[in-house]
């Protein structure tokens, strides 16, 4: 690929990118989120045309202009979200859209060929297998059989990793290395320098739309890559201090609750917070994370069990009540649920808190406290917006991400409900999101963490839940975790010896 | 970033004022345009239409006034639909409401013995009452049982429109209008002041302005207009935020069918002292009204300006029947196409059009 140009309302993606990958190699894709790594792959499948520049395959050079030209031409893709449809087989799903796949029948075909790939590659799926009831891992493989069955070349995986238990991981890990001796080029997309530096033959390196090197992996070591990546040294470690659990501020007891579909998302689920102390909770996403957050904020309604917050009985309480009882909540769609994108800066400021004192009197609005807020919050934690009747949605997602804080971090909640709260932002807001979630605990604060990042997890947490299936596997103190042991948690298996 | 020749288009997130202007006006430019091709087909030379339309409704005090006659239900109707598409409700049936609103005026104006001076209040109170429980029947249909609230709103049109039909030639058919079906006049008492010369009932285009400040006092000052915004923003941050959704529904469509009522008391205590049948009643006021709100695109004081615009198509509409013998039915013709080139044209303020020579590289700062 070369001198890719592809740019965006107001943001340049890709800013002269060229980039190469060989037959028989690894290749990592490096960058932050919002660096430009999935608009780069996503030129190459076709899904985008560049504004400028070329693409040659084999020394020469080709147009793809859309996905079907990508799949001729040998380049297969598995998307960050699966694109399979869910009722159907494994076999149907790579039928679908198989170009000389019979008109009857065609998952029949399709099953025997399947099988040989599957074992060549040591992909094991059932080809009958209704997609639904994989797992994320067995999902991904169907993605990966399917580039395969149409001949790719040349695989792009877009942070593949990001649904898989550790050990998941390394049976990925053992494919990626069985399709390079096979001759194949992988393009593996990521942002988390342990896993590039364990799979990848060559890495290149992107920042803010432009390449910044690309360097064969025995060139470089951890620590440069995050200097490339971030463009400044990088801490791994957070100073923490010593965790001093005050009372309980949060007890959870024999917790059950649907899904969204009606199945049992949360099924007996129990645990603590006290003030002073983050709990983790760890898990892949989806095992019930989600409905325990919302249970606990008043959005879903529990069918069974207890929530008692700073001591008092708020099981299915409407959210306003929740929220009023000193209860702030960093929910996990920042932007569809966090912010009203088209209101400005200050009126989002105060939302959920607009109905009380000082922000209303009576049935009006108090216009110039709202402002004074707003001012202040912009300040301190330092929001970059050009002002504050600046619409919400033209904001950066770390900006975002400080307003919400700033917003439920003020007025001094008892007990922080935290789902993902890092996700997606770059380092230096991640950086100064964490900090504000340790100097809450330092106050005294109880903080529930939820979230899929386990190096977050074990860097703030105090005690580390691990979620699967709606039940919590075990608790386990942080100091004594091992990234194996919440990795088996994560899979299913329970903790032989319950901690508290 | 695209291009076309020398001229670059690029995307953006939040139009500009200019260019929702710009945009407005164009749709509208579009419109007459259009509209030429119409008058031309019934070989009337559009230049001289449009100087004849210019003439009799601006030229004229009495053009004027039937202007401004037929903003107040325009006005009172739009401001109501202003406020209920802000919270994201699509009221379709501000027609109905404002039939309602003259049914419960003629009832109080027929069949009650108040004393003079409260009986046009009353009138007022009981049809804005009346409209806005027309209104918040589909709110609970919504909220409650998830009916879609364009059909529900749409088809109550049609059940008052009936229910008035039913009236005049029904249980209210007035002994003294020897087989019309209208009820009988109203008494003097009922019979709202008008400017001197003119259909202009004043009182009630005084109420019209001063709901158009009060609601958009509503949403900029209020806790209310401030729940009302979030939940037509974003009904999940909205949920989030503990808005009930119920409240907000329900009050938003008790104002909106509550203005919409008003404009039919306007509308039979002004001008026709009876109730007659709904075609007589409005000209489709609660239709054209849907347009006098998108164009006024959430701001209830625009809403001032786009209903005066289109009281000026009316106004048209009578002029064009009159002196150029065309059916009223232009009217209709006329809106429609405003609707359309509107609604054509709203792509254009996401774009930001440049001129670029060739060769020219983009210069515009990313992330900006």
């Amino acid at each position: 690929m070369q001198d890719i140009v592809k740019t965006f309302p107001g943001v340049r993606a890709n800013d002269h990118v060229t980039f190469e990958v060989r037959a028989g190699e690894v290749h990592a894709l490096l960058g932050e989120n919002g660096a430009g790594k999935t608009t780069l792959m996503n030129t190459l499948y076709g899904l985008y045309q560049p504004d400028s520049g070329a693409i040659y395959l084999g020394g020469k050079r080709v147009r793809i202009r859309s996905p079907r030209d990508a799949i001729a031409h040998g380049i297969g893709m598995v998307h960050q979200h699966f694109k399979l449809v869910y009722p159907h087989t494994v076999a149907e799903n790579v039928a679908l859209g198989l170009s000389g796949a019979p008109f009857i029948g065609p998952a029949r075909v399709v099953e025997r060929r399947l099988r040989e790939l599957a074992a060549r590659y040591n992909l094991p799926v059932d080809p009958k297998a209704k997609v639904w009831q994989l797992s994320a891992g067995e999902q991904q493989r169907v993605e990966i059989l399917k580039a395969l069955y149409r001949g790719a070349d040349i695989l792009i995986l877009d942070e593949p990793t990001s649904v898989l238990t550790p050990q998941e991981t390394q049976e990925l890990f053992k494919v990626l290395e069985r399709m390079k001796e096979e001759g194949h080029a992988v393009i593996f997309i990521s942002h988390k320098l342990d896993e590039v530096m364990e799979v990848a033959d060559r890495v290149t390196v992107m920042r803010r739309g432009k390449v910044v090197g690309t360097k064969a992996i025995s060139e470089v070591d951890k620590p440069t890559l995050a200097r490339m990546m971030v463009g400044r040294e990088v801490v791994f470690r957070l100073s923490k201090g010593v965790c001093q659990p005050g009372e309980e501020a949060l007890i959870v007891e024999d917790l059950h609750a649907s899904s969204d579909r009606g199945l049992p998302a949360l099924r007996g689920v129990s645990f603590h917070v006290c003030r002073g102390e983050i709990l983790g909770i760890a898990g892949v996403a989806g095992n019930g994370q989600r409905e325990l957050v919302e249970v606990l904020t008043g959005l879903r309604r529990p069918r069974r069990g207890r929530v008692v917050i700073l001591g008092r009985e708020l099981t299915g309480q409407s959210p306003r009540k929740i929220a009023d009882c000193g209860v702030a909540h960093i929910p996990e769609e920042r932007i569809r649920m966090g912010i009203v994108a088209g209101m400005s800066v200050e009126d989002n400021l105060i939302l959920k808190k607009h109905h009380r004192q000082p922000f209303s009197r009576g049935p009006l609005l108090n216009l110039r406290e709202i402002r004074r807020f707003a001012k202040q919050s912009i300040e301190e934690y330092e929001i970059m917006t050009p002002s504050p009747k600046t619409p919400a949605k033209l904001l950066s997602g770390g900006n975002i991400q400080k307003l919400i804080l700033a917003r439920e971090l003020s007025g001094q909640p008892g007990l922080v409900i935290a789902a993902h709260p890092t996700y997606g932002l770059d380092v230096g807001a991640t950086e100064l999101i964490r900090k504000l979630l340790l100097r809450q605990r330092e106050a005294g604060v109880g903080v529930l963490l939820v979230s899929e990042d386990l190096e977050e997890i074990m860097a703030l947490s105090d005690r580390i839940a691990v979620m699967f299936r709606g039940e919590i596997m075990g608790i386990v103190p942080a100091a004594e975790a091992s990234l194996e042991e919440l990795g088996l948690m994560m899979a299913g298996e329970r903790r032989a010896k319950e901690a508290a | 970033m695209r291009r076309l020749g020398p001229l670059a288009f690029e995307r953006r997130l939040t139009p500009s004022r200019p260019a929702v202007l710009g945009v407005s006006l164009l749709a509208i430019l579009a419109a007459l345009g259009t509209m030429s091709i119409i008058f031309a087909a019934y070989g009337v030379p559009p230049l001289r239409a449009y100087a004849v339309i210019i003439k009799g409704t601006l030229g004229t005090r009495f053009g004027l006034m039937e202007v401004l006659r037929r903003t107040i239900p325009l006005l009172l109707c739009g401001v109501g639909l202003v406020l209920a598409f802000r919270s994201k409700f699509w009221n379709i049936g501000a027609e109905g409401q404002l039939l309602a609103g003259a049914v419960a005026a003629a009832g109080v104006a027929l069949f009650t013995d108040l004393p003079p001076p409260l009986l046009l209040p009353a009138m007022f109170g009981a049809g804005f009452l009346a409209g806005a429980i027309w209104g918040m029947v589909p709110a609970l249909l919504k909220v409650r049982l998830g009916v879609n609230d364009v059909i529900s709103t749409l088809m109550l049109n049609y059940v008052m429109i009936y229910i008035v039909e039913w009236l005049i030639h029904g249980p209210w058919k007035g002994p003294t209008m020897r087989g019309f079906a209208y009820t009988d006049t109203f008494p003097r008492a009922a019979w709202l002041p008008l400017i001197p010369r003119s259909m202009v009932h004043w009182p009630t285009l005084a109420v019209g302005v001063g709901a158009a400040i009060l609601v958009a006092l509503l949403l900029s000052r209020t806790r209310l207009g401030y729940e009302l915004r979030v939940s037509g923003e974003s009904p999940d941050a909205a949920h989030y935020a503990g808005i009930s959704f119920l409240k907000v529904s329900l009050v938003v469509m008790f104002l909106s069918g509550g203005l919409a009522g008003l404009a039919g008391v306007g509308e039979v205590a002004g001008i026709h002292h009876k109730l007659l049948p709904p075609i007589q009643i409005s000209l489709g006021y609660g239709y054209t009204a849907i347009i006098v709100a998108w164009l006024a695109r959430g701001s209830p004081l625009a809403a001032v300006v786009t209903a005066l615009l289109f009281g000026f198509i009316f106004a048209a509409g009578d002029e064009m029947k009159v002196t150029l013998q065309m059916p009223f039915q232009v009217v209709g013709v006329f809106s429609g196409l405003i609707l359309f080139f509107l609604i054509g044209v709203e792509l254009l303020m996401y774009w930001r059009v440049r001129f670029l020579p060739k060769g020219e590289g983009w210069t515009g700062k990313a992330g900006s």
